[in-house]
């Protein structure tokens, strides 16, 4: 059968399942959009940048565990794209980017619209390849989408010219893969695995050290056999919220810079990190050489790479967290017949953090309404069935801190990348995948104006998302680090949103929304309650909130874990060993 | 840190060479000299990359390069069991004065003249980079014109093949 190489595109895109494609049109791509039109399977939608499409793709991924899919044009469409791929990149998000290219002829010539896409994202892909032979498409399709979403998921970018669009060509499927070079390792091997269950029946002062990769294997609920099974603390890192319930009395929360003292405390003096998932990152770590600096560390990673690279293994494991998580149950069920740790006093200590050191918050000192309340009563009325994404920056701390997360994929972020304006445009990705499912984008006032037009697309498409912009006027974190390093003197900080401009009220309903207020904390829950009442448009809340207000604990970008500050010149670790 | 000779084949596509010397630069490993050709598989393509890092650090430039879709293996030669080569050639300024000096260098080296002319001759030798270093000290006296110098290749001694198994 003869078709063209855009109709073999839209026939492989059906053929492997995907439903959802978030992009804009434009002279390269259009070819493809013509059978898109025709199709019924799988539903464009047109967002308002590129940028939007990358992150929506994101968004929809994680909330769905499907493999994420946007398209843009040549040249500027496709440079949009490299920020979401990047932040894809780096969270190890399954997402496949289609993008058109100049004619085979033109290519190298500098032509209208012409970027090298492909050495372009080099460094930010899993892998990308550039289509020469319409003959090519199907495959190459099935093969971006084996690639993102096997192994450690990641962004695969497919770059088709536009007359190899056009091109007649036949299309068989399915094709046959080859890429004999990726062989990810997914059985963990086994002396491994009983090293590791020697180790943890041996530690007096176990952590286990819960990374992304866990929701990524869809390993929670091992996770917590496991994790009863040991009687080990958990700690979820900022990509792993949700992993393991909020809830349970095993978890210490979230480690790391603005983790708690609990879940920062317990890896520092901990003798075994059991690391699941998790790659070592200096946001978990604080200053490399002391962190951790008694524990023998199991580490457990689907990607070889990332074993050792920053801190030292004693027990590498290569694995998917699946099986190597029901693999580590069965041997130390074994270990485990002659005789269990005894972890009472080591939980003693850890509930004395706990207890001495809660999360919490002053309120602000200007009388204006206080952020973390604001979204612990978002967390609180919306509940743990929602799906819950964030920007970057305090806004996202508050929200990784005081929203309690029991489910896996219930919260979305950019957390290697730190890409602001993730919020948005990653919240209409989820939405779209997950209809049934409420879902709130937390962002900041500075995130937000990076990628609010994608309202628009919300409004236009049916997807009602939530958004509540943590309103505090300025580029918050930023203005913390001013606050607490540069002598509080705000360079560039001011974003004048107190000031209202843009007034977001406003700019919600220009935008298709519906734009809400709320100033002060007794009028919070009532407006929470009123956007959750909205299901037919995008509802957008301004929280006016005071500028002041700082994320806690902190350790400075640098230090060693030790000093950690539960709030400011409070140094639980330091004080406690008098030094 | 220590000099580590890596056997890298690859699929014979476009873009593989922009890969690996991206994944080098953007991971801060240095590259100390790279060769690339074909092999005796049309598909397939080899280089012999020589990198100077800590033991370490090499085994993430492994890892990482086990990550680049398009290599297929990769394998560290020990040099005591390996056969390593350059190539060089140096133009060398040898007017009649001195050009039977030189030409007595070359002939110590077992390297060959493959140019004259009346103020210089070009010299080319291969071996490993010790003998290549070598034949430039001797010849520096007299006035290095011009020279260039490939990256190294090498194999393994002995009949064993790296590339077993990886036929289509």
């Amino acid at each position: 059968m003869r078709l063209t190489g855009a109709q073999a595109l839209v026939r492989s895109l059906e053929a492997l399942g995907c439903q959802a494609v978030f992009g804009i049109p434009g002279g390269t791509i259009l070819p493809a959009y013509d059978p898109l039109l025709d199709s019924t399977k799988v539903r464009h939608v047109l967002v308002r940048h590129e940028q939007g499409a990358g992150h929506a793709a994101t968004g929809y991924a994680q909330a769905t565990g499907r493999v994420g899919v946007c398209m843009a044009t040549s040249g500027p469409g496709a440079t949009n794209l490299v920020t979401p791929l990047a932040d894809a990149y780096m969270d190890s998000v399954a997402v496949v980017a289609i993008t058109g290219q100049v004619q085979r002829s033109s290519i190298g010539s500098d032509a209208f619209q012409e970027a090298d896409i492909t050495g372009i994202t080099m460094p930010v892909t899993k892998h990308n390849t550039l289509v020469k032979d319409p003959a090519e498409i199907p495959r190459a399709i099935a093969e971006a989408f084996h690639l993102a979403a096997t192994g450690r998921p990641g962004p695969v970018l497919v770059d088709i010219p536009k007359d190899v669009l056009q091109e007649l060509t036949s299309f068989v499927w399915p094709p046959e893969l080859h890429i004999p070079g990726y062989r990810p390792t997914t059985r963990p091997h086994g002396k491994q695995i009983r090293e590791a269950a020697r180790l943890i029946t041996n530690a007096r002062r176990p952590v286990l050290y819960v990374g992304g990769g866990v929701i990524k294997a869809r390993a929670t609920t091992a996770l917590r056999e496991f994790a009863e099974l040991t009687g080990a603390p958990v700690v979820t890192t900022l990509m792993a919220r949700g992993a393991f319930p909020d809830s349970h009395p095993q978890h210490l929360g979230m480690p790391g810079m603005h983790g708690t003292v609990a879940a920062v405390a317990a890896m520092q003096r901990s003798d075994l990190l059991v690391t699941l998932g998790a790659r070592f990152d200096d946001r978990v770590t604080g200053q490399l050489s002391s962190f951790a600096p008694d524990a023998k560390v199991v580490h457990a990673d689907i990607d070889p790479a990332e074993i050792s690279k920053n801190r030292q293994a004693d027990v590498p494991i290569v694995g998917d967290c699946a099986e190597v998580i029901s693999e580590l149950i069965t041997a130390v069920r074994v270990e485990f017949e002659s005789g269990r740790p005894d972890l009472a006093g080591w939980w003693r200590q850890l509930c004395n953090w706990r207890q001495t050191f809660p999360l919490g918050y002053d309120r602000p000192s200007d009388g204006m309404l206080s952020p973390q309340f604001a979204i612990e009563r978002i967390g609180a009325l919306v509940g743990p069935d929602a799906i819950y994404t964030a920007g970057v920056g305090q806004h996202q701390m508050w929200a990784a801190q005081f929203i309690r997360y029991e489910k896996p994929g219930s919260w979305i972020n950019s957390g290697g990348l730190g890409t602001m304006g993730f919020a948005v445009p990653a919240a209409m990705g989820a939405k779209l995948g997950r209809p049934d499912v409420a879902v709130w984008a937390i962002d900041g006032d500075g995130s937000f104006q990076m990628t609010n037009q994608e309202l628009a697309t919300c409004a236009i498409e049916n997807i009602p998302i939530k958004v509540a912009v943590i309103n505090n006027g300025s580029l918050g974190m930023v203005r913390q680090w001013q606050n607490l390093f540069y002598s509080e003197r705000y360079s560039q900080t001011d974003l004048g949103t107190h000031l209202r401009v843009p007034d977001f009220v406003k700019l919600a309903e220009a935008l298709g929304c519906v734009g809400l207020r709320c100033e002060a904390e007794p009028d919070v829950d009532r407006v929470v309650e009123r956007a959750m009442e909205i299901d037919n448009r995008p509802v957008v809340i301004d929280f006016v909130v005071g500028k002041d207000a700082q994320v806690w604990p902190m350790v400075a970008a640098g230090h060693g874990n030790d000093r950690i500050m539960s709030a400011r010149d409070i140094r639980p670790l330091f004080d406690e060993d008098g030094s | 840190m220590t000099k580590h000779t890596l056997s890298v084949l690859v699929e014979n596509k476009p873009g593989v060479l922009a890969r690996v010397a991206g994944l080098f630069s953007r991971r801060g490993f240095n590259i100390h000299s790279l060769a690339v050709g074909p092999t005796e598989n049309p598909d397939i393509a080899r280089m012999t990359i020589v990198v100077i890092v800590a033991e370490l650090p090499l085994e993430q430039v492994t890892k990482q390069l086990n990550k680049l879709i398009h290599i297929l293996k990769i394998v560290e030669l020990d040099p005591v069991v390996a056969v390593q080569r350059e190539l060089l050639l140096v133009k060398v300024r040898a007017d009649t004065t001195v050009r039977s000096q030189v030409l007595e260098a070359v002939a110590l080296f077992r390297a060959k003249v493959v140019d004259v002319s009346p103020e210089a001759v070009t010299i080319e030798v291969t071996g490993t980079s010790d003998k290549l270093a070598a034949l430039l000290r001797m010849v520096e006296p007299f006035g290095i014109r011009e020279m260039v110098q490939s990256g190294m290749v090498a194999m393994g001694r002995g009949s064993r093949v790296i590339t077993t198994g990886l036929t289509r």
